[in-house]
């Protein structure tokens, strides 16, 4: 398997989106490992990383999810490629900075992947479309549990699975969803959200992780704390916050729709005139028009197979899979060209916005 | 008159005041205003108390003779850079720098969840093989051949139950 075959099959992500999406585009499970008597990646010589990335890869490949799956070699992948995979969450940025002895593995349908060699030896990542908290913690649990029989993990009976860095340490889980909110940001009330959700010890974050901006009012919802609580515990209290942070958004937006439906459908109409017919659009943008248009499906505005084609392209209209496309590499400018374009053919189809009042947000 | 409070990070009065609250544990950060800035509080999108608290004063300068992690050689100022640690065994080495740490940062300081279990037998069979061989030499070398014969018999127990496949509950 190649790259090229893996953008050309379905995907968890690309390819599921429906109204059981609505609101949460996707949720992701995470566990960071370590080898038992093994320094940490970021302490490790380059022959310890070496070591632990043939002994990690061999384990992984084995497992069945990922038999039939990609092993790259970070090293060995073009800047584009590594792009790619971190736009697709596959990766992080982390490991497609590293210079050696770093490698992922991955399924093929993508909703497994294993990285080795990034902060920590191992990190394990399930991602599935959709609110599916439980879901995917059962998924990494198994995997976990059968990567286990292989390796010797670095493990303390007080403080549980030990980790390159404190803020992991104990279950090693992070559990996380991609929200789609635009209802709180048009009213203004995401301010309010973040910080009662921080008080509940989670963390709010833009739409690629840490530090980047939360264009297209995505934003992505973790648990912050990984020691002192069962991994139950941390899946139940987490799809608690995301639960009601769905019902305060489906609030916003009726009351938005409420208050003032003119200015909800302006912004949606002028969103499809825009991306019907613009010539230059940058990915920030991009991001904002795909969110309303978004916003529109959910409020029956648009027909629901648009959702897909939204979903797909928040994806596809990032810049390294822009430039992949079309087999080069573009300054800025000349990426905002092509993705209007692509943008352009995309919504040539889709039908006129229906704004007859519909019921608000389905989820 | 009340003294103002003072930023964690510098000695200007604090103007920014943060309070996580966790499990009736109540978290506190006191900042100024340039600091706030830089340390993102402002930006709601991209804060956490748990990595702020990790690059702060909770990881204290070593003194004279600091701890050396035997395992991997790092050290306790290598940790005050880095943020991360060394190995597996320095959570062992600087247990008195983290205990703390731990506490402000998770919701408790002990394990509660998953246990590798088939890993731990493995490994814990594993050590008792090398100490049985290890008895076994010895007793062979001091001429004990009773007992060398117990640790023979004993060996190709424990060989047998790992090469087993575990049973799973």
């Amino acid at each position: 398997m190649t790259i090229a075959s893996l953008l050309a099959s379905t995907s968890e992500l690309t390819d599921n989106a429906g109204s059981k999406t609505a609101i949460v585009l996707m949720t992701r499970v995470r566990l960071a490992r370590n080898l038992a008597g093994q320094p940490f990646p970021g302490w490790a010589k380059p022959a310890q990383r070496a070591e632990v990335l043939e002994q990690c890869r061999e384990a992984v490949s084995a497992l069945t999810p990922l038999k039939r799956g990609l092993s790259l070699t970070v090293s060995e992948l073009a800047d584009l490629e590594k792009q790619i995979l971190v736009e697709r969450h596959l990766i992080s940025r982390e490991l497609s900075n590293s210079t050696q002895g770093s490698g992922v593995v991955i399924s093929k349908d993508q909703s497994f992947s294993v990285m080795v060699n990034e902060e920590d030896h191992l990190r394990i990542q399930v991602l599935r479309a959709g609110f599916q908290l439980k879901k995917a913690w059962n998924a990494i649990n198994d995997l976990d549990t059968a990567l286990e029989e292989k390796l010797d993990f670095a493990f303390s009976p007080t403080l549980g699975y030990l980790t390159a860095c404190p803020t992991n340490i104990g279950t090693g889980l992070r559990g996380s969803a991609m929200m789609h909110l635009p209802g709180l940001v048009i009213a203004g009330q995401m301010e309010k959200i973040v910080r009662s959700v921080n008080q509940l010890g989670m963390v709010v974050r833009g739409l690629f992780g840490e530090g980047s901006d939360a264009s297209g009012s995505i934003f992505q919802i973790s648990n912050q704390m990984t020691l002192g609580e069962s991994e139950e515990d941390i899946i139940k209290r987490l799809a608690n916050v995301l639960q009601s942070i769905i019902e305060h958004e489906l609030n916003a937006r009726g009351k938005l729709l409420e208050a003032d439906p003119g200015k909800v459908f302006d912004k949606i109409g002028r969103a499809y005139g825009i991306l019907q017919n613009s010539h230059l659009l940058s990915s920030g943008e991009a991001m904002n028009l795909l969110s309303l248009i978004r916003l529109g499906v959910d409020l029956g505005v648009f027909p629901d197979t648009c959702r897909g084609t939204i979903d797909r392209l928040v994806i596809e209209a990032q810049p390294g899979h822009l430039q992949y496309a079309q087999k080069g590499e573009f300054e800025a400018s000349q990426r905002d060209f092509i993705r209007a374009a692509r943008l352009r053919s995309e919504f040539a189809n889709v039908a006129h916005p229906d704004f007859i009042f519909t019921t608000p947000g389905k989820n | 008159m009340n003294n103002p409070l003072k930023c964690d990070f510098c000695a200007k009065p604090a103007t920014v005041h943060l309070t996580q609250i966790v499990n009736n544990k109540v978290h506190k950060v006191d900042l100024c205003d340039e600091c706030a800035q830089k340390k993102g509080v402002t930006d709601p999108t991209g804060f956490s108390l748990a990595d702020l608290l990790l690059k702060t004063s909770l990881i204290p300068e070593t003194g004279v003779g600091g701890v050396r992690c035997e395992q991997c050689g790092f050290t306790q100022a290598d940790f005050k850079k880095l943020g991360r640690l060394g190995c597996p065994i320095c959570y062992e080495t600087f247990k008195d720098v983290l205990g703390p740490m731990l506490e402000s940062m998770h919701k408790g300081t002990t394990h509660v969840g998953k246990v590798p279990s088939t890993a731990l037998n493995r490994m814990s069979l594993h050590d008792r093989l090398s100490k049985l061989e290890l008895d076994l030499s010895e007793a062979i070398k001091t001429e004990h051949y009773e007992e060398a014969a117990r640790f023979r018999d004993e060996i190709s127990r424990v060989k047998q139950s790992v090469s087993e496949k575990p049973v799973r509950p």
